[in-house]
This record gives C-alpha cells, sequence and structure tokens, in this order.
C-alpha cells in the first residue's frame, strides 16, 4: 500500500506531518472559535430581546 | 519648518532627551561581539561590516519611540496637527532632527568602533558612506513605525516587530556595501540600491505616516 | 435604528451560510485527493528521489502564502476607501490562515531542501523571502490585537499592509540580490516551483492548488463570519450596558 519512499522516508513523511497537523490546528481553531461566536452572539441577542 | 527642527534638535539635546544612548549602546554592543565569537581578528574583521551595521541599526531603533510618544502624551502632536504647516513636513522635520541626533553621531562613531573589530583598512570609508547613505532610510522607516504604534501604551516591543522586516532591503544594501568595500571590491551596485531605498522611503514614507498619525489622533 | 448594520455584513453572512459547506466539500475533496493521489500514484524523480511529493504540499501553499496577502492588501484599500467593516474583518480574518500557509511552505520548502543542502536550513532567496513575509504577518496579527478601537485598527493595519506590500516586493530583490552575491547557481530548483513539471505531476499538483485555494477561501469566509458576529456581539452587549 505505502510507496517505496526509499532513503528519504523521514523527510517526506514528515513534511506531510506537519503540513497536515497545521492544517488540522488552523481549522479547528477557526471552527471552535466560531461556535463560541455564534453562542455569544444569541446570547447577546437573547439578552437585549429579553430586556426589551 | 526652521523653528520645528530647532525645537526638536533642543529636545533631543537636552538632558533626558536620549542623546548619547544610541552611541553608548552602539558601543557596548561592540564590545559585546568579541565575547560572543571570540577574539579571533580575522573573524572579526570578516563580521565587522555587517555588525557594525547591525549596531547602527538597533541603536536608531531604541530611539525611535522618543520621536512621537512624548509629543502624544503632552498634547503637543495634537496642536502640530492643526499647524499650518501639512503633517508630512512635520514628520519629515522629525525624522531629520532624528536622523541628526542619531543617525549621524553613528556614522561618526562607526570608524572608531571598526577600530575594535578589525575592520579591513579599505572598509572604513565604504563603511561610513554606506551608513550616511542608510541611517535616514532608517530614520524615516523609525518614523512610519512610531506614527503606528504612538497610542500604544508600551508599544516599543511592537514598534520593533513592525521596523525590522521594514529594516532588512536596507540592512541587505548597507552591509552589503560595507562588506564589499572592505573587502577591495567595488561597492557601487548596492550603494546605488541603498540610495534608491533611502530616497524611496524619504519621499513616500512621511504620506503614510502622516495618515498613521492622523488615524492615531483622532 | 435596526439593530443590525443593514449593509453588507447581514448579506455576507446569508451568502457565506449558503456558500460555505460547498466549499468546505470542495475544499476537502480536492485536498485529500490531489494529496492521496500525488502520494501513492506519482513516480520518485531520479535526482530527488522521493522528496519530490512534498512539492504536492509547498507548491500549494506557497502559492497561498502569497495570495492571501494579496487578498489582505485588496481588503485593505477597499476599507480605506469605501469603510465596509466587512473588507476589513475579512482581511483580519485573512492574516492568521496566510501565516499558517507561510509556515507550511517554510517547513515544506526547508525538509524538501535538506537532502540536497545537508542541512535543515539554507538561505536560500526564495526560502528567506517567504521568512520575511512570515515576519510580516506576524508584525499585522499583533497590530490588530494591540489597538482598542476597532475602527482605528482597520485604518493603521490597513496602512501598514499597503505599505508593507511595497517593502515585500523590495525585499524580495534585494534578498535575491544578497545571496546571489555570495553563493553562485545554489538557488535549488527545489524551492522555485517553477521548474517544468512533467504531466505526471502536474495534474495532481493542480488538484491541490485548487484544494488549498478552495480551503483558504472557505477558512476566510468562516472567520470573517466569526468576526462579524463578534463585533455584532461586542455591539450589543455596549448598547445594553447603555440602556441598564
Amino acid at each position: 500500500m505505502m510507496p517505496d519512499l526509499g532513503k528519504y522516508a523521514v523527510e517526506v513523511m514528515s513534511a506531510y506531518a506537519v503540513s497536515l497537523m497545521l492544517l488540522a490546528l488552523l481549522v479547528w481553531v477557526s471552527v471552535a472559535r466560531g461556535r463560541r461566536a455564534r453562542s455569544a452572539l444569541l446570547q447577546a441577542e437573547q439578552e437585549v430581546h429579553g430586556d426589551g | 519648518m526652521r523653528a520645528l527642527l530647532i525645537r526638536e534638535l533642543r529636545l533631543a539635546l537636552r538632558a533626558g532627551g536620549g542623546f548619547g544612548l544610541g552611541l553608548a549602546f552602539f558601543l557596548i554592543l561592540t564590545v559585546l561581539v568579541p565575547f560572543s565569537v571570540g577574539p579571533a581578528t580575522t573573524l572579526l574583521g570578516t563580521i565587522a561590516p555587517g555588525v557594525l551595521w547591525i549596531g547602527a541599526l538597533l541603536a536608531c531603533l531604541l530611539s525611535l519611540d522618543r520621536m512621537l510618544a512624548l509629543d502624544f502624551e503632552d498634547g503637543s502632536l495634537d496642536a502640530l496637527a492643526t499647524a499650518p504647516l501639512p503633517m508630512e513636513g512635520t514628520l519629515v522635520v522629525k525624522a531629520l532632527a532624528h536622523w541628526l541626533t542619531t543617525g549621524l553621531p553613528l556614522v561618526v562613531a562607526a570608524p572608531a568602533l571598526g577600530v575594535l573589530l578589525s575592520l579591513p583598512a579599505p572598509g572604513y570609508g565604504w563603511l561610513v558612506i554606506s551608513l550616511l547613505f542608510g541611517t535616514p532610510a532608517l530614520s524615516m522607516i523609525g518614523m512610519f513605525g512610531a506614527a503606528l504604534t504612538v497610542g500604544i501604551k508600551r508599544g516599543g516591543l511592537l514598534l520593533s516587530l513592525l521596523v525590522l522586516p521594514l529594516y532588512i532591503p536596507t540592512l541587505i544594501f548597507g552591509a552589503d556595501a560595507a562588506r564589499r568595500g572592505a573587502a577591495g571590491l567595488d561597492p557601487t551596485t548596492p550603494l546605488l540600491m541603498l540610495a534608491g531605498v533611502s530616497f524611496g522611503t524619504i519621499a513616500l514614507l512621511p504620506f503614510a505616516s502622516a495618515a498613521a498619525l492622523r488615524m492615531n489622533l483622532r | 435604528m435596526s439593530l443590525w448594520e443593514y449593509a453588507n455584513p447581514v448579506k455576507f453572512l446569508r451568502l457565506s451560510e449558503r456558500v460555505l459547506p460547498v466549499l468546505w466539500a470542495g475544499a476537502g475533496i480536492c485536498v485529500v485527493g490531489g494529496l492521496l493521489w500525488g502520494f501513492f500514484a506519482t513516480p520518485d524523480d531520479y535526482r530527488q528521489g522521493s522528496t519530490v511529493k512534498i512539492i504536492f504540499l509547498h507548491v500549494p501553499s506557497a502559492l497561498m502564502a502569497i495570495n492571501a496577502w494579496f487578498m489582505m492588501l485588496v481588503a485593505s484599500l477597499i476599507w480605506l476607501v469605501r469603510r465596509h467593516h466587512v473588507s476589513a474583518l475579512a482581511a483580519r480574518a485573512a492574516a492568521p490562515v496566510g501565516a499558517v500557509m507561510t509556515v507550511i511552505a517554510l517547513a515544506t520548502g526547508a525538509i524538501w531542501g535538506q537532502p540536497m543542502w545537508g542541512t535543515w536550513w539554507a538561505w536560500d532567496p526564495r526560502l528567506t523571502a517567504f521568512l520575511i513575509l512570515f515576519l510580516f504577518y506576524l508584525g499585522y496579527i499583533a497590530l490588530w490585537e494591540a489597538i482598542e478601537d476597532p475602527d482605528t485598527a482597520a485604518d493603521l493595519t490597513s496602512v501598514l499592509c499597503l505599505v508593507g506590500s511595497v517593502f515585500a516586493v523590495l525585499s524580495r530583490y534585494a534578498v535575491q540580490f544578497w545571496n546571489q552575491g555570495l553563493h553562485q547557481g545554489t538557488s535549488v530548483p527545489v524551492a522555485t516551483g517553477e521548474r517544468t513539471v512533467s504531466d505526471v505531476f502536474f495534474v495532481p499538483l493542480v488538484i491541490c492548488m485548487l484544494g488549498f485555494g478552495l480551503l483558504f477561501l472557505a477558512l476566510v469566509l468562516y472567520r470573517t463570519g466569526t468576526e462579524i458576529r463578534l463585533r455584532r456581539t461586542r455591539a450589543l452587549l455596549a448598547r445594553g450596558a447603555r440602556s441598564a
């Protein structure tokens, strides 16, 4: 299944690992922050409508 | 304009104005280098042009927030903004004052410090010339950084983070000219590029700096 | 007086709600598909061995690193001229994405060059230019964080982006000049991405580039939405505090 990466296996694997981890981290942080922002906005809207 | 320049110079030169601190820092940094890389004269001689350029650059950097922060705090910047002299002109004058009190002394001091670092004989003249061409750009670019960060409390570190990458082209051409000169090669190309960078920054950055300052004064 | 600033933010959020699922899906398919194809189904280069597979990460990320800054430049100009908040927030949202792309480009570029250069880092002009770009990203992000008033922050970061763009181009040439002088001819073809790529690599590479592009778009739209919501929340709470 795995292609024979020969003597550069470490380099290639680490390049892919680093890149994919960074991308995953970026997406995860963005989504987590987005979810928090959404709920914070909902809450703020409720509070304002609740008083008004 | 002249009155403003004289005011700036007087402020910088009086006690507490910070004059001489840049020079002292330049000296101390130069002294530290052999302690970190070893005293071998051939090594020192090789790195001397570059090290002296970095020293000058950092010494400039340290005095940047002085350019605007004090006037910002006591309100004189607002007064200058409403003065008949356009903001761009004011900032050029301030940058000129900064150069006269910080950059120029560094240029004068550089040969003496070159002796400490075993700078090769042909290098002295070219070092001075490259610093002479380049330090005005450092003052003007620094002015831009100061205008961006003037409203930020303790913005000194951020100022450095913003300004140092902008200093890179000046450093590359200036240090290269100094190195070539020290090696006896012809430094004309980097010197011309350096002059171009200085002229360009002095011509264009006052507008960006004035815009940034106006945004901060609002 | 309305709760929502009726201009762009509402339309923007509505549009992005519709478009985002497609973008995420497209990005996922292209990135995963392209990388799988490139990793498993392409041959080794006779000179570089299997390290050529890194091209599928390095070129797309390097491309996006530059495109992201360019997008920020355009968004900054739109803010300065037309004062659309969405534009300023989009630039702010794009910066971390561009920064991460730059780091990926740097890491993959360095790793790719290691077998060729023998060290984990060499001051190759291309890589050095990306390193400088990364510093510009850091400064831009830091400035946004440092200024309290959002509109002033938008203004100042826009000016920084403009001036930074000029210096980024200037630095690119300065760095080429700087390294040429020292090492004749060691500009490694590795980091250019302009090397003539044979067909076998070309298609998966294009798919990866498309995938990274879609991912960038998705992330920026999503993150801009987040910024808009945060800004809206602040406004609501401020109004609530005032009337309390």
